[in-house]
């Protein structure tokens, strides 16, 4: 056996793996669920307790599956909204999505004391241990894994740079609105409160920002729908930021 | 069973090539790459196979369209949970590229690697035997960028995963040594039908 893994002679770079846990990631526990907030008219947040919960890195994502009755089970893969904490909870934002029977359910017939199942922390790369600055950019509910960093970073007094550029199609629309501080910047793409463009994320947005260079430079994390994933990317990229400082998770 | 109160999901439909636990996406093609997605043309697409071999060998875009063309339709299958059904791929076996370098007896395994850097580990025999392609083209037409165009790995029977886009290589060895996701907590082979996602299960 060879200790060291291959890396291939590439033109282009993938960032590397962070140092993450795997211990118990593969068993699914049982998650109860303990509170309901709304965010947005189409989005909310659960609440739920995992006692034996072994704990995440931001950015980290779970597999939650629900069961029929006649042992019909869906299961989807939903970033963690929560900073680690010992508290023994965890809580999930998800949209609801039309004809969704998962995001259907939880919208529709959850309430506090159903009990799902849940298995997880997965995924060592898109995830931010505070350790390096951190240029978040997400659209609609791709600011999920973005909090769980924005949290972490408040929870921990965290002195490393943080920025999140975040884009919704209207003020109602923006999830976790009411938290957000001076590290953010909103972009609105339909309609916007008074005094504030409306339009999609431009270079003009990123500029600013990669501008201030911290020592290190900043990790990129992108999180949104496909088409906002190659968009912001490619300003990115445009604007000198590094392929291999890059991390992208894409919804299916 | 952990029955969920008031959950009944989706309306039963029996469709014998939907392996368990997941469901049929319909005309969707969910795009899931963790890096950006590279600028690569053509013409600047090279695919070389070595380490385990009698004579390591790179093809040129032109030298690989040269070779016999080879169709793959059926199904694929992302750990995600979204199947696709009746896709058509075109492109060349990698039979074909294995026949021109001759993989040693010594080679059991192989890691393909993409022009990205990202990685991913196949026993060789999930690469031989008509099982796999470098694909080229889909629906008859050149494969998108953002699905691993110009050229990706094609192992349809595994988790999609494991076929890399914008695939550059193969190095063939004669152990196992885990890809990106590998490395990341997913299983190392990745059979859908017996639902391995995670290292584990």
């Amino acid at each position: 056996m060879t200790e060291t893994t291959f890396t291939p002679p590439t033109r282009f770079a993938i960032p590397g793996r962070i140092a993450v846990t795997h211990q118990g990631a593969n068993v699914w526990q049982t998650a109860t669920l303990t509170e309901i907030r709304r965010e947005t008219p189409r989005a909310a947040t659960f609440r739920f307790a995992v006692p034996a919960w072994v704990g995440h890195v931001p950015g980290q994502h779970l597999q939650l599956r629900l069961t029929a009755e006649d042992g019909y089970s869906a299961q989807r893969h939903y970033s963690l909204a929560s900073a680690p904490d010992d508290s023994g909870h965890i809580e999930l934002t998800l949209d609801h999505v039309e004809g969704g029977e998962v995001s259907g359910w939880f919208h529709s017939e959850a309430r506090p004391g159903d009990r799902v199942e849940v298995r997880g922390p997965v995924s060592g790369f898109f995830a931010w241990p505070g350790d390096r600055p951190a240029l978040l950019i997400g659209a609609g509910s791709g600011v999920v894994p973005l909090m769980s960093m924005v949290r972490h970073h408040r929870a921990r007094g965290l002195g490393v740079p943080l920025r999140l550029l975040v884009s919704a199609r209207s003020p109602e629309e923006l999830i976790y609105a009411r938290e957000y501080g001076a590290e953010t910047t909103p972009v609105f793409t339909r309609s916007a409160p008074p005094g504030t463009p409306v339009g999609r994320m431009t270079a003009a947005h990123l500029e600013p920002v990669l501008a201030e260079g911290p020592p290190g430079g900043w990790e990129a994390y992108v999180c949104g729908s496909n088409a906002f994933a190659e968009h912001a990317s490619r300003l990115l990229v445009a604007a000198g930021q590094p392929v291999d400082r890059i991390r992208i998770e894409r919804f299916g | 069973m952990n029955v969920t109160r008031g959950f009944t999901g989706r309306p039963r439909v029996h469709r014998p090539g939907l392996p368990p636990g997941q469901y049929d996406a319909g005309d969707d093609w969910p795009v899931l790459s963790a890096e950006v997605t590279p600028d690569l043309a053509p013409a600047d697409w090279t695919f070389r196979v070595d380490g385990l071999v009698e004579e390591p060998r790179t093809w040129s875009w032109e030298q690989a369209h040269a070779l016999p063309g080879s169709v793959y339709e059926g199904d694929i299958h992302c750990v995600t949970s979204w199947s696709k059904f009746g896709v058509r791929f075109g492109g060349v076996s990698v039979d074909t590229f294995l026949a021109a370098v001759r993989p040693l007896p010594t080679a059991t395994h192989a890691v393909a690697y993409s022009h990205t850097g990202y990685t991913t580990n196949l026993p060789l025999t999930d690469l031989t035997g008509g099982k796999a392609w470098i694909a080229f083209s889909y629906d008859g037409r050149p494969l998108a960028p953002e699905h691993g165009g110009p050229a990706r790995l094609l192992v349809p029977h595994l988790y999609f995963w494991k076929s890399a886009k914008w695939v550059a290589g193969l190095k063939l060895l004669d152990h196992d040594e885990p890809g990106f996701w590998e490395q990341n907590g997913y299983h190392a082979r990745g059979n859908p039908w017996e639902e391995q996602r995670y290292s584990g299960d």
